[in-house]
C-alpha cells in the first residue's frame, strides 16, 4: 500500500499539507511575476503625466458617481509611427541574432571538445566554463573597457605586432558590443549543447564509421542532427536575454547604439515616461513569447528523447 | 574517447583564453600604481588600501551582502517546495501551471522583471500601504521570485535522481511524513540545496537592472556604485575590488567543489 501511495505522493501525507507545498510557490509567482505584467500592462494603456505618479489612472470619477474607464493607445501607436523605437527593436533583434549566431561559432567546437574528453577531464573543464558565471557579470563587462580602449591592451598588442600603425576604434562601437555579449551568454550556450553532446551514443558514430563515412561527414549527418536540442535550447538562452540586454551595450556600445533595453531604461529613468516604458515592455515580452515557446517545445522533445 | 583532433585543442585553449583574459588583465592592472589604468607603472597595493577606506562602497556592499543572505534563503526554501511540488505532486491542481510559471523568470530579460515589480510595488503600497517606501524588502521580494527558479531546476534534478527506497523503508518502519522529509530526503538533497544557495546568493549580489528599478532613493546595492561609478570613467578602486570579489568567489567555488566531490563518493 505503501508503495502504491508513493506513486501518488508523499506517502501518508495529507492532502492539506501536499496543497500548501503547492500553493506557497504558487500564490508567490502568481503575485510577484504574473500579478505584476497585468499591471505593466494597465499602464502601457494610460496616458503619461508631469506628476507622481507619472500616469493617469485608467478609471477615473468624475465626483457624481460616474466611473470612465479610459484606454489610451497612443503610446502603441507612436511606437509603431516613431521610426527610433522600431529601428531599437530591430537592432536589438539583430544583436540578439548575430551575437547567437557568434556564441554557436565559438560555442560548439568548444562543448564538442569537452564531450569528446576523457571522463575524469569534463567536470574540471566544466567548472572551468562555469567559474567566470560567479564573479560578476558588470565587473567581467567593465573588464573589456580596459582591453577595448585606444590605448587598452588590445590595441596596445596589435602596434606593437605591427599589424597596425594607430590605434583603432572598437569601444564604443557595435563591435565592441558583439564582444562583450558573446563573452558574457558563451555559457549558456555551451552548458546546455554540452549536455546533449555528451549523451550521444557513440556506436551510431562507430556503424557511420564502418559504413564508410568520413569523420567530417559523420559529424554533418549524425552529431550534428542528434545535437539540433542543444542548440536551440542553448541559442534561446543567449537569444531571449540579449534581445532586452541593458549593461552591455550602455557600458561598451556607442551613445547611438540602439538597444530595447537601453531605450526602455532611457525613457523610465531619464524622460520619466512610464506608459511609454511600459508599452515598450510590452512589446518586447510579445517578441520573445514565441522563442520562448520553441524553448519548451524543444526543451519537452529533448527530455522525452533523453529519458 | 581520445580527443581526436588537435584543432578542438586550440579552439578550447583559445575559448578559455576569451573566457579568463579580461578577469586576469583586471587582477593585474589593480596591483598598478598608475591612475591610467592599462599603463603600467608599478607594483603597488594602494587601491586596495583606497576601498577599505570608501565608506560609500563598503555600506553597498554590506547592504547587498544583506539581501543576497535573506533572497538565497528564502529563495532555497521556496525553490525546494516549488521542485517538491513538481517532482512528487504533479498530478495536483496547480502544479502544471506552477511549471510554466517557475521556468518563465530564467528567460525574462531584466528590464521587464525590473519595470513590472516596481509597478507592482507602487500599486501594493497605494492601496495596501505596504510595502511602505523601496529599499531592501522590495529588493528581497525581487531577487526572491528570479532566483527561486534557479533553485528549482536545480533541487528538481537532484529529487528526480533520487532513491525513493530509503523514504519507503523509513515510512514502512512508521516515520511520520515530516520526519522523513528532515532525516531521509533533506540529507540526501543537501548539496543541491547548497549548490542553490550559493548560486541564489551570487546572482543577488550581481544584479544592478532589477535592483536598479525596485530600490528606493536610501538604499544603494554593491552593483548599483560599482555602475555609477564605472560611467563616471574607469578607476582602479574597482579593479582592486574586482579582483577581490574573484579571490574569494574562486575560493568558495572551490570549496563547494570539493563538498560535492567528496558527497558524491561517500556516496
Amino acid at each position: 500500500m505503501s508503495k502504491l501511495l508513493s506513486y501518488i505522493g508523499m506517502d501518508g501525507l495529507n492532502s492539506r499539507s501536499r496543497h500548501l507545498i503547492v500553493a506557497v510557490p504558487w500564490f508567490w509567482l502568481v503575485i510577484f511575476f504574473i500579478l505584476p505584467f497585468l499591471f505593466l500592462l494597465k499602464i502601457s494603456l494610460s496616458e503619461s503625466q508631469l506628476a507622481q505618479p507619472p500616469y493617469l489612472d485608467m478609471i477615473r470619477g468624475d465626483g457624481e458617481g460616474l466611473l470612465t474607464i479610459f484606454i489610451n493607445g497612443a503610446n502603441y501607436l507612436l511606437l509603431l509611427q516613431d521610426s527610433l523605437y522600431v529601428s531599437a527593436l530591430l537592432g536589438s533583434l539583430k544583436v540578439a541574432v548575430i551575437s547567437t549566431a557568434l556564441c554557436l561559432i565559438i560555442g560548439y567546437p568548444m562543448a564538442y571538445a569537452i564531450a569528446r574528453a576523457p571522463e575524469s577531464r569534463r567536470m574540471p573543464l566544466l567548472m572551468l566554463i562555469v567559474l567566470p558565471f560567479w564573479t560578476s557579470f558588470l565587473i567581467r563587462v567593465y573588464a573589456w573597457i580596459g582591453i577595448l580602449k585606444n590605448n587598452g591592451l588590445l590595441n596596445n598588442l596589435l602596434l606593437w605586432l605591427g599589424l597596425i600603425d594607430e590605434p583603432i576604434d572598437i569601444l564604443y562601437t557595435p563591435i565592441a558590443v558583439y564582444i562583450g555579449v558573446v563573452y558574457s551568454y558563451l555559457p549558456f550556450l555551451i552548458l546546455p549543447l554540452y549536455a546533449t553532446l555528451v549523451k550521444l551514443d557513440n556506436t551510431l558514430l562507430e556503424a557511420a564509421a564502418d559504413l564508410g563515412c568520413r569523420p567530417f561527414k559523420q559529424f554533418i549527418t549524425v552529431t550534428l542532427p542528434l545535437s539540433m536540442p542543444g542548440v536551440i535550447a542553448g541559442s534561446m538562452l543567449v537569444f531571449i536575454p540579449v534581445v532586452g540586454e541593458f549593461v552591455i551595450p550602455d557600458l561598451l556600445g556607442g551613445p547611438n547604439s540602439l538597444m530595447i533595453g537601453k531605450l526602455l531604461w532611457t525613457e523610465f529613468f531619464s524622460n520619466k515616461d512610464w506608459p511609454m516604458a511600459s508599452a515598450l515592455a510590452c512589446v518586447l515580452l510579445v517578441a520573445l513569447v514565441v522563442p520562448f515557446v520553441l524553448l519548451r517545445h524543444y526543451e519537452r522533445r529533448a527530455s522525452e528523447e533523453g529519458g | 574517447m581520445k580527443i581526436r583532433f588537435p584543432w578542438l585543442v586550440t579552439v578550447l585553449l583559445l575559448g578559455y583564453a576569451f573566457l579568463y583574459i579580461p578577469i586576469v588583465s583586471l587582477i593585474v592592472y589593480s596591483f598598478n600604481e598608475s591612475r591610467l589604468v592599462t599603463v603600467w607603472s608599478r607594483f603597488s597595493t594602494k587601491w586596495y588600501a583606497e576601498l577599505l577606506h570608501n565608506d560609500p562602497l563598503l555600506s553597498a556592499a554590506w547592504l547587498s551582502i544583506k539581501i543576497a543572505s535573506i533572497n538565497a534563503t528564502l529563495a532555497v526554501i521556496l525553490g525546494t517546495l516549488a521542485a517538491l511540488a513538481l517532482v512528487r505532486f504533479g498530478k495536483l491542481r496547480g502544479s502544471r501551471s506552477l511549471g510554466v510559471m517557475i521556468t518563465a523568470p530564467l528567460v525574462m530579460p531584466e528590464v521587464m522583471t525590473g519595470l513590472s515589480l516596481l509597478l507592482l510595488f507602487i500599486a501594493l503600497e497605494g492601496v495596501f500601504g505596504w510595502p511602505s517606501g523601496r529599499g531592501l524588502t522590495t529588493i528581497v521580494l525581487a531577487h526572491t521570485t528570479f532566483s527561486m527558479a534557479y533553485v528549482a531546476v536545480i533541487v528538481q534534478s537532484r529529487l528526480g535522481s533520487m532513491d525513493r527506497s530509503l523514504e519507503e523503508a523509513a515510512m514502512d518502519l512508521g516515520a511520520t511524513p515530516v520526519r522523513v522529509f528532515f532525516y531521509i530526503t533533506l540529507p540526501i538533497i543537501s548539496p543541491a540545496l547548497i549548490a542553490g544557495w550559493l548560486l541564489a546568493f551570487t546572482l543577488s549580489m550581481d544584479d544592478l537592472v532589477i535592483a536598479n528599478f525596485v530600490s528606493g532613493p536610501g538604499a544603494t546595492t554593491l552593483p548599483m556604485m560599482v555602475y555609477s561609478s564605472v560611467r563616471l570613467g574607469v578607476s582602479p578602486q574597482i579593479n582592486a575590488l574586482a579582483a577581490i570579489i574573484v579571490v574569494v568567489v574562486s575560493i568558495a567555488v572551490l570549496i563547494a567543489a570539493v563538498i560535492l566531490q567528496r558527497q558524491a563518493k561517500n556516496r
